[in-house]
This record gives C-alpha cells, sequence and structure tokens, in this order.
C-alpha cells in the first residue's frame, strides 16, 4: 500500500464546500483558549527587564534586592542559562536573544526576569535590579552597517560567500548569489536599461495576541508548557536543548493562536518562562505587552535594494540583475538569500543575476513575515518592470505576459518549473473587468506579480473512528488560517462520509510524532496529505472489519460511498456496510479502527499571484487611499475556499499597510519610536476596501489533490502594485516603503519644482 | 492609590487641596487609565468627578450653551441642539477615538490631558470657548486658549477643576469646522488640525477665528488667518492668504507623526479646508 502523492483528477463531494470551521464558535463567544488564558495552581507572574540602549556592554547586573523583596520566587539572568548548545552557534543565537549575555544588542533586549506572586510585586522587582551599563556604538540602518566604519553588532561574524575567507568580523554575516547565463552579454544586447534604487521600512506582523505561555516545570525534571505558537514541537525541541531537558520529558501544548504570520515561528522568551518556573518550583505565566511583542519579537527586515533591467524594443527582457541588502536584526541570518532568490522568480530570464546581502543591525532579531523576503524584492522588480514597459510605450499586463516564467522556464534561483500559474493569473488579470473600470481624476491603476516557493516538511497525522462512526482527526500542524475545516474535508472526503462526521484537532507534543511549524503555507498541503493517507490507512482497517463481519476474503471488499462493499457474485446478496455499522461492532471485531500517517511532504508547489489596485490620492496632503483591489491568485486546488479567499484577502490587507503606512521609527538613540499601534499604524477596517478574489486553479502534480500553499503569496505584490497605482494617479514614483503622506507629498513637490 | 467620587465641584477641590501626594481627577478616564496602564502615572489620590451632578449636564438655550466636564463625547453627538449651533465643535470632540472611547472621553478631559494634538481643543477655541474654574476658595472664567501652557501643562493651580466648558450665543449667519490629518480614516492622533469659526454680514466674512492644533507645543489662535478671511467672500485669494497666514504661524516638531514640513504645509491645507466648510454652514454662497 504505497503512498502515492502524484495528483489524480477527481469529482470532489466534500472538498470545495464552504463549511463552518470547527473552532469558530469558541472563537466568536469567548470560549476559546488563547495563549494568555492558562492557568496552574499556584502560578507566578513572570515579568522580563529590557535593555532601553540600541547597544550597550552590561557591566554588572545587581538582583540583590529584587530577591530580597517579599513576594519574589525567583530572579534570573544569563547565569541561569548556561550554554548547552554544544557549540551550535544559531541554538545559541536564540538563546541569547532570550537573556542577553554580557551585551544589550537592541532596544529592548532582555537583561534579566522575575517571578512574583503578583504583577505589582513584580514590575516593583524589576525595578530594584540594577543594571550597569557602558553604551557602545550602535546601528540600525541597513546601508550605514555596511559601511567600513559602522560599528561592528557581533564580533563573531565573519561574511560567508567570499573568497579569501575575511579576516575581520563584518555586519554583512553573508553574501550569495542565483542566476544564470551572461548579464553583461544581455545588457549589451538590450535596446533599453532601467535602473533604479528601493528602501523599504522594517514592519511588523501586527498579530493580534502577544507572545504568551504558562511553564511549569516539575522537581522531577519533567515540564509541560502551554503556548501561542505556530510550532510546538519545535518549541519543544528548542527549550529542550537550551535547558537540557529530555524532548520525551517536555510537553508542549499550542493554544489557539491570535495570528502568527511567521512571527510565532520563533522562541522568543519561552527558556525564561521554564528557567523561572524551575527556579521557582511553580508555575509562571510569561505573557509580553504589545510594547515588548513590538521590541523583542521579530518583525521583518528593512531593506535596500538595486534593480537593472534590460529589454528589446519588442519587449524581451535581455536582461536582469539585483543588489538586495537585507539587515536580520542583531543575529545573522539569510533573509538577503532569500530575496535575491525570489526577485526574478516570475519571469523567464535568458540572463538573470541576483546577489543578496545579509546584514546586522541594532535591531530585533527578524523573524519570518509571510512569505518573508520576496514583499521587498518584489517591490523593487515589479516597479522597475513597470517603468520599463512605460519606457517600451508597452501595457504593462502584456509586457509581464511576454516574459512570464512557464513550465519548462528554469527559475533565476535555479530549479526547473513544472505547470504554474504566474502566466494564468496575468491572463486572467488582463480579462478581468477591474482593468477596464473608469477612473476618477487623482485615481490610478497598478498591478503587480509575486512568487512564493512554499514549503512541506515533517508531518505526522492520526485519525480515529468512534463507535458511533465519528471520526476525531488528530494534527499536529497549528492551525492558523482555518485548516483543521479544510482539514476534516479532506478526511470525509478520503472516508465517503460527511464533513459534520469529522472534528480536527490540534494534538500536544506528547501525543503525536514530530511536526514541523506551520510556516512556508504548509499546513493545509503536508497535513492534507498526511489526512489523506492515514484516512486510506483506516479504510483499510474497515475493509478487513467488514470483510471479517462477512466472513470473506479481504480481496473482495472494496471501499465506495462511505462504506464496504462486497464484489463478485459469490457475495452479490451482501448489502453494502456503512462506516457507521463498521464502527459499531468494532470492539467485537478486533477493537479500535485507526488510520496513520508519518511524511515528509516534499514538492509543495510553487504558487503565484497578480494584483490589480486602485487608489486615489489627495494632491494636496499626500494622503492615499485604496479603493479598488482585485486579487488573482494560483491555489493548485481550493480545499475550503471561504479560507482560501481569507488568506488571498488578509495577505493584501497586511500588504496594503506596510504599503502606505507602517514602518518602525528608530531615534538617533537607536530607540524605537513607536512600539504600539497607535503610531505603528496598521490599516484599520475603515482603510481597507472590499478585497477582491480570484482563485485558480492549476493542480500540483505532487499533491494527490492538487494542493498549493496560498496563504503567503497574497502579501507579495501589494508594495509594488500600489506604488505603480500612486505612480499612475498623480504621476511620481515612489522608491521608498512605506508611501506614507509625507513622502508623497515631498516626492509630488520635487516633481512640482523639477 | 485613593478613590474619592464627591457630589459637588467645590468639595472636589478640596480633596486636591489637602492631597499632598499626585492627585489626579478621573472624568472617562480615557487618558488616565491609560497611563496608568503603562506605568506612566501612579496617582496617589484619584477624584472621580463624574458623580457630581453640574458636570453631567448640558445646558443650551438662546444666550449661550454649557457643557459639563462630566459629559462624554457621544451625549455631546447627540445633542441636536449643539450639533446644529456648534458643528465643528462637536464633530471634533467625536473624533477623538472610537465608539467605545466615545462613550467615555469627555473634552474637559481632552482639554486638561493638554496634548498639543487634541481634537476638541481647536475646535473649542476657535468657536470662543471659556472654561469655568473652581478652586476650593473662588470661582474664575477662563478662555479655553488660556488653559494649555505647553505639553502636558495646565495653568490650572493644585486645588483647582474645571467645572464645564461655556459656549458663546450663537448668532444666524455663524459655522463653524474642525479637520484633522491622519495617516488612518480613524482611530489615530492628529497630525496636523484646524478649527475655524466664523460669522457672515450679506455674505461677507464679519467675525472670524481660527486654531491650529498639533504644530506648536499648544493649540494656537492665528488672528493672521482670521484677518485673511475678514471681509472677504473667502475667495481664492482670501483662502490663499488664510492658508499663508496659517503656514506661517506653525512652530512644529519632526516627530514620529509627522516632519515639520509636512505640518507647515498641510495646516494650511486644512485651514482652508475648514474655512469653506464653515463658511457654508453659516449659509455662505
Amino acid at each position: 500500500m504505497g503512498n502515492d502523492t502524484s495528483y489524480t483528477d477527481q469529482k470532489f463531494e466534500q472538498v470545495g464546500r464552504r463549511v463552518k470551521r470547527p473552532d469558530g464558535v469558541d472563537k466568536v463567544t469567548g470560549r476559546a483558549k488563547y495563549g494568555a488564558d492558562a492557568y496552574a495552581p499556584g502560578q507566578l507572574v513572570g515579568l522580563i527587564l529590557r535593555s532601553p540602549h540600541a547597544h550597550a556592554r552590561i557591566k554588572k547586573i545587581d538582583t540583590s534586592k529584587a530577591e530580597k523583596l517579599a513576594g519574589v520566587k525567583a530572579v534570573v539572568t544569563y547565569d541561569d542559562l548556561p550554554d548547552l548548545t554544544g557549540g551550535n552557534r544559531g541554538m545559541m543565537d536564540i538563546l541569547e536573544n532570550c537573556m542577553a549575555r554580557g551585551r544589550a544588542l537592541y532596544d529592548g533586549h532582555a537583561v534579566a526576569a522575575v517571578a512574583a506572586v503578583d504583577k505589582t510585586i513584580a514590575k516593583r522587582a524589576l525595578k530594584l535590579i540594577k543594571v550597569t551599563y557602558e553604551k557602545l556604538p550602535h546601528v540600525t540602518d541597513v546601508d550605514e552597517a555596511m559601511e567600513a566604519d559602522a560599528p561592528v553588532v557581533q564580533d563573531f561574524v565573519f561574511t560567508s560567500g567570499v573568497e579569501p575567507k575575511p579576516t575581520k568580523p563584518s555586519n554583512v554575516s553573508g553574501i550569495s548569489q542565483f542566476g544564470h547565463g551572461d548579464v553583461d552579454a544581455g545588457f549589451a544586447e538590450a535596446d533599453v536599461i532601467v535602473e533604479k534604487s528601493y528602501k523599504t521600512e522594517q514592519t511588523h506582523q501586527g498579530y493580534i495576541e502577544p507572545h504568551a505561555c504558562l511553564a511549569n516545570m516539575s522537581s522531577d525534571g519533567s515540564g509541560e508548557l502551554w503556548v501561542t505558537t505556530q510550532g510546538h514541537f519545535v518549541f519543544r525541541n528548542v527549550c529542550s536543548t537550551l535547558l537540557g531537558i529530555d524532548i520525551a520529558k517536555l510537553k508542549v501544548t499550542a493554544s489557539e493562536i491570535g495570528g502568527g504570520f511567521g512571527g510565532k515561528t520563533h522562541v522568543w522568551m519561552e527558556p525564561v518562562a521554564l528557567v523561572l518556573s524551575r527556579k521557582a518550583n511553580r508555575p509562571v505565566k510569561l505573557v509580553m505587552t504589545r510594547d515588548e511583542v513590538f521590541k523583542a519579537s521579530g518583525p521583518t527586515c528593512s531593506t535596500s535594494i538595486d534593480v537593472k533591467i534590460g529589454a528589446k524594443k519588442d519587449g524581451t527582457i535581455t536582461a536582469a540583475s539585483a543588489n538586495l541588502r537585507y539587515q536580520n536584526g542583531a543575529f545573522p541570518a539569510n533573509w538577503g538569500m532569500i530575496g535575491a532568490m525570489t526577485a526574478y522568480a516570475c519571469y523567464d530570464l535568458k540572463n538573470v543575476k541576483t546577489v543578496g546581502y545579509d546584514v546586522l543591525v541594532n535591531r530585533p532579531k527578524v523573524a519570518a513575515y509571510r512569505a518573508p523576503s520576496a514583499p521587498m524584492a518584489a517591490f523593487g522588480v515589479e516597479s522597475t518592470m513597470d517603468l520599463m514597459a512605460g519606457k517600451l510605450g508597452m501595457d504593462p499586463v502584456e509586457f509581464r505576459i511576454k516574459n512570464a516564467a512557464k513550465e519548462g522556464t528554469r527559475a533565476s534561483y535555479g530549479p526547473v518549473y513544472g505547470p504554474i500559474g504566474i502566466g494564468p493569473t496575468l491572463e486572467a488579470v488582463k480579462k478581468h473587468p477591474h482593468m477596464r473600470a473608469k477612473l476618477k481624476k487623482n485615481q490610478g491603476r497598478g498591478m503587480a506579480c509575486g512568487f512564493w516557493f512554499n514549503f512541506g516538511g515533517q508531518t505526522c497525522t492520526d485519525l480515529n473512528i468512534g463507535v458511533d462512526g465519528t471520526v476525531s482527526l488528530t494534527v499536529g500542524t497549528i492551525d492558523v488560517g482555518g485548516s483543521r475545516a479544510s482539514l476534516s474535508l479532506i478526511a470525509a472526503e478520503e472516508l465517503g462520509i460527511d464533513y459534520e462526521q469529522v472534528k480536527a484537532s490540534v494534538a500536544d507534543t506528547a501525543s503525536l510524532g514530530h511536526n514541523d511549524m506551520t510556516e512556508g503555507s504548509r499546513g493545509t498541503f503536508s497535513s492534507g496529505m498526511a489526512t489523506i493517507f492515514a484516512a486510506r490507512n483506516a479504510v483499510e482497517v474497515m475493509k478487513g472489519r467488514a470483510a471479517k463481519m462477512w466472513d470473506i476474503p479481504v480481496e473482495d471488499v472494496v471501499w465506495e460511498n462511505g462504506g464496504a462493499k462486497a464484489t463478485g457474485k459469490a457475495h452479490s446478496n451482501l448489502p453494502p456496510l456503512t462506516l457507521k455499522e463498521i464502527a459499531a461492532k468494532s470492539p467485537q471485531t478486533g477493537g479500535p479502527i485507526a488510520g496513520h500517517n508519518e511524511t515528509v511532504a516534499d514538492n509543495a508547489g510553487v504558487s503565484f499571484a497578480s494584483h490589480i489596485c486602485d487608489v486615489e490620492v489627495d494632491p494636496e496632503t499626500g494622503s492615499t487611499r485604496v479603493i479598488r483591489y482585485t486579487v488573482v491568485q494560483d491555489a493548485g486546488k481550493a480545499i475550503h475556499p471561504d479560507y482560501v479567499e481569507g488568506q488571498f484577502q488578509g495577505g493584501a490587507a497586511q500588504g496594503i499597510g506596510w504599503a502606505l503606512n507602517e514602518e518602525y521609527i528608530y531615534g538617533k538613540d537607536g530607540t524605537l519610536q513607536n512600539p504600539g499601534f497607535l503610531d505603528y499604524r496598521i490599516p484599520v477596517c475603515s482603510d481597507l476596501p472590499f478585497i477582491d478574489t480570484e482563485i485558480l486553479e492549476i493542480p500540483n502534480p505532487n499533491h494527490p489533490y492538487g494542493v498549493r500553499g496560498v496563504g503567503e503569496t497574497s502579501i507579495v505584490p501589494p508594495l509594488a502594485a500600489i506604488g505603480n497605482a500612486v505612480s499612475n494617479a498623480v504621476g511620481v514614483r515612489l522608491n521608498h516603503i512605506p508611501m506614507s503622506p509625507p513622502r508623497i507629498l515631498k516626492a509630488l513637490d520635487e516633481q512640482a519644482g523639477g | 492609590m485613593r478613590y474619592e467620587a464627591p457630589k459637588t465641584t467645590k468639595e472636589a477641590a478640596t480633596f486636591l487641596k489637602k492631597e499632598k501626594g499626585d492627585a489626579f481627577i478621573l472624568a472617562g478616564g480615557t487618558d488616565l487609565l491609560v497611563k496608568m496602564k503603562l506605568g506612566i502615572s501612579a496617582p496617589d489620590l484619584v477624584v472621580d468627578i463624574k458623580k457630581i451632578p453640574a458636570m453631567n449636564a448640558i445646558n443650551h438655550n438662546a444666550s449661550g450653551s454649557k457643557i459639563g466636564a462630566a459629559v462624554s463625547g457621544a451625549e455631546l453627538g447627540e445633542h441636536k441642539g449643539l450639533s446644529k449651533s456648534w458643528p465643528g465643535v462637536v464633530e471634533a470632540t467625536n473624533l477623538i477615538g472610537s465608539d467605545q472611547v466615545q462613550s467615555r472621553a469627555t473634552m474637559v478631559g481632552n482639554l486638561c490631558n493638554a496634548s498639543p494634538a487634541a481634537d476638541s481643543v481647536p475646535a473649542m477655541i476657535a468657536a470662543g470657548a471659556k472654561a469655568i474654574v473652581v478652586g476650593s476658595t473662588k470661582r474664575r472664567t477662563v478662555p479655553v486658549e488660556k488653559v494649555v501652557t505647553g505639553p502636558g501643562q495646565t495653568s490650572l493651580a493644585d486645588d483647582e477643576v474645571i467645572e464645564a466648558i461655556t459656549l458663546p450665543k450663537r448668532g444666524k449667519r455663524a459655522g463653524d469646522a474642525y479637520l484633522r490629518f491622519i495617516p488612518r480614516t480613524e482611530m489615530d492622533i492628529a497630525v496636523v488640525s484646524a478649527g475655524v469659526n466664523l460669522t457672515l454680514e450679506r455674505g461677507v466674512v464679519k467675525t472670524a477665528r481660527i486654531c491650529l492644533g498639533a504644530v506648536a507645543p499648544t493649540a494656537i489662535l492665528v488672528p493672521a488667518a482670521a484677518k485673511a478671511i475678514i471681509g472677504t467672500k473667502l475667495d481664492d485669494e482670501a483662502l490663499d492668504k488664510l492658508a499663508a497666514a496659517c503656514s506661517a504661524a506653525c512652530n512644529p516638531i519632526d516627530d514620529k507623526r509627522g516632519t515639520i514640513e509636512y505640518r507647515v504645509r498641510v495646516a494650511g491645507v486644512l485651514a482652508k479646508r475648514a474655512a469653506k466648510i464653515a463658511f457654508q454652514r453659516a449659509g455662505g454662497a
């Protein structure tokens, strides 16, 4: 019984329905339990003391007064978090980010923590901790950090990817190059060359639920952690390694999640909660304030990007290149590399070269944010594509169609594409009524394309059938976007029963094998695959039980329409047995009926989208309103169309906020000026138009149902789509995101003056 | 921290006078409670004024209007007479925060919080509003523009409480308006704002008061801007002069919410737009 992952065209009964999600009622009635909703007897309140400096040597931490305060049960510093990483620098970075070790690397870096009987005492205790700092020079801008005389953020970082190996530490942790062909020859062939530089500011995922956990270490060395996360198995493994706990002895339970978008793929404070609990011998609840979320969780990169495209008069691109500089915060990562991989993924290019620079600055450790690194690269490339179309006198959609990647195209980042959706999304945009709608004064229309890889990864799923014929589906991927509903539809489809007969839950780490994070748009793709195979395994068990009930050979039993059917003339008098009937007899036929699957879901299909956007710009204030927005994206197969559309809309909404107003603003002293939703301006409802969607279904050949991840690609095109629309509305091209009112007004002034 | 809820304004003033530590008035609490939660403010005494009958009343008649210090933005917005006479003042107050905040927030709280960006303040100043100030021993009336002296600072003595805001008698050919610029559509703080109040005589501007917010340490009255439109029918030339006078009066800062350049420029734009609305409301062509 092989697990055949290849796509089979089929007519679906359950898949494609717009059913209610199993977690819906609890979420709208307030019954759902999020990270901060857990309680354990005797629990303490944990609080973290954070650096007020962008960069400082920590000369001394005096905790004696805090320790003596009545009601304080534990105070910890890095002394309580010894290095157990065995030289694994990546793990050490996580530990050092959770608690500074001798140096505070950014405004908000944790330096000590307390656990006390209540919040008032815990707050008082924080004030009693005396930290002696020696301020050090800091750098927060990506370009400044690359200058020769910039303060060095980490002295263990030497630029990788260059020969000969550098002898001096650098803020550039890595340089990576992608592409093929000969760009110099390609540019020499070009009739027109367009070059432009861009900057994007740092943004936060802006999830509503702050990071929160309840840590409970027992004196026997085992422990439990309740936490809001996108990957409780990974959190378990990281915390186990950092604290020297056996993996099997740390049980992590994931709460409902109030948004993650990549920001909850990373461990920010959970080891601190566990070590406080261990020291106090009491449960400790640790909940970040919004201020802490902004300062000390992981926003996405700010960037600085140069783009150069050359084309023939007929619109054929002869060469394309880009230098992409991404700041990763205070610890090395490869976000610039990913930007360099995604930049030209939409196009079929003969000569292409991208170089990614990963740069350290005194800002928080960068985390994934929905299709991480791709939106900034797309802003540069897709803005330049529009500039080029303008120079060539071509329609921007036609220009993109002419150069779009297709099946067989060698992607700029290496692989050769199978069937893909960029061409079809562009054709759909061309045909969409939105493209022909009339515009008024000061209004403009723009469009842009986007790409995301998608990911599969390790997955483990259980399916158990109760004696009443209902089905418990147990998965290990966190449900961030309605996956319990889509996975239940898949189980129902395979078993031939109704969606209402299936209830999906997310298991704790003691109940299933390892599952990777819900990241890379993998939830429905990979757990969907594992659910299909688990259900098929359960069907095999049920066929055996039916054979037993009928007393015929199992080879004569097939599964059809939610039940077992005996085949062959010899059994023609046997009426089919339904799943319910087989389940009812299960105690007598061999006990519980279950199906299980563990897999590494490879070959997640790549995803493409094209967006159309209309804006209206007030030329006297620079204020920009998005007045119409359309997302066209390839979903492979939309299992639950509502939640596919929700992902399309959500990504567009976040992209609109990023494009227009969201940004981390640092003062000259390197401290964050706007760590709150008042001055870090995510869009409110009335800022957004209805976001229209069109789902295309170009099946992924490597998934039984053709599923592709859909969660991330939708945030990739908006920055450029809005930039292109603003340019078409008022004739100024903004090369700096966000396109906030002061920046737009300044550009309009410069245009009027020049 | 102690909490008191007196029944008269005098009593409230007496509590303030006696307190040796930090004392704060609690009206809607939409600033104070947030500051306490953020740890910015840690009062020893909180005096709740919502139980004082005089503070909860709106008196609106032919001789003028009086709005108690505990009257919420929502109550103000629901008052038909006030909304008709002083739409600019009411709209400005109603712009503060969300619907939830509106059910608690007060004009006087907005004034005494002394933020340069307070929405109701430029509208009140343009309207010629006065504050009735009650101390432990005496009572006085001061123009609203004299209350705030700088960011977070007021001219009130330690034992003084504002009991109510008065608005002058409203004639027929009169209109006011308030506009603010925010990057979002709502739930935000003014980057620049402008309140305009004017009266007409035979289609010509007879009197005008123009006040700008978020462009200086306090809201500022701009007499030169008023002068630019008095005696005109608010033609383009007058409007341009008004905008220029407003921009010239600005003394803003560069901060996370906006640049000096931007605030100076947009102050003029908003003043023009608000003047046009006020003019129309006054029955101007």
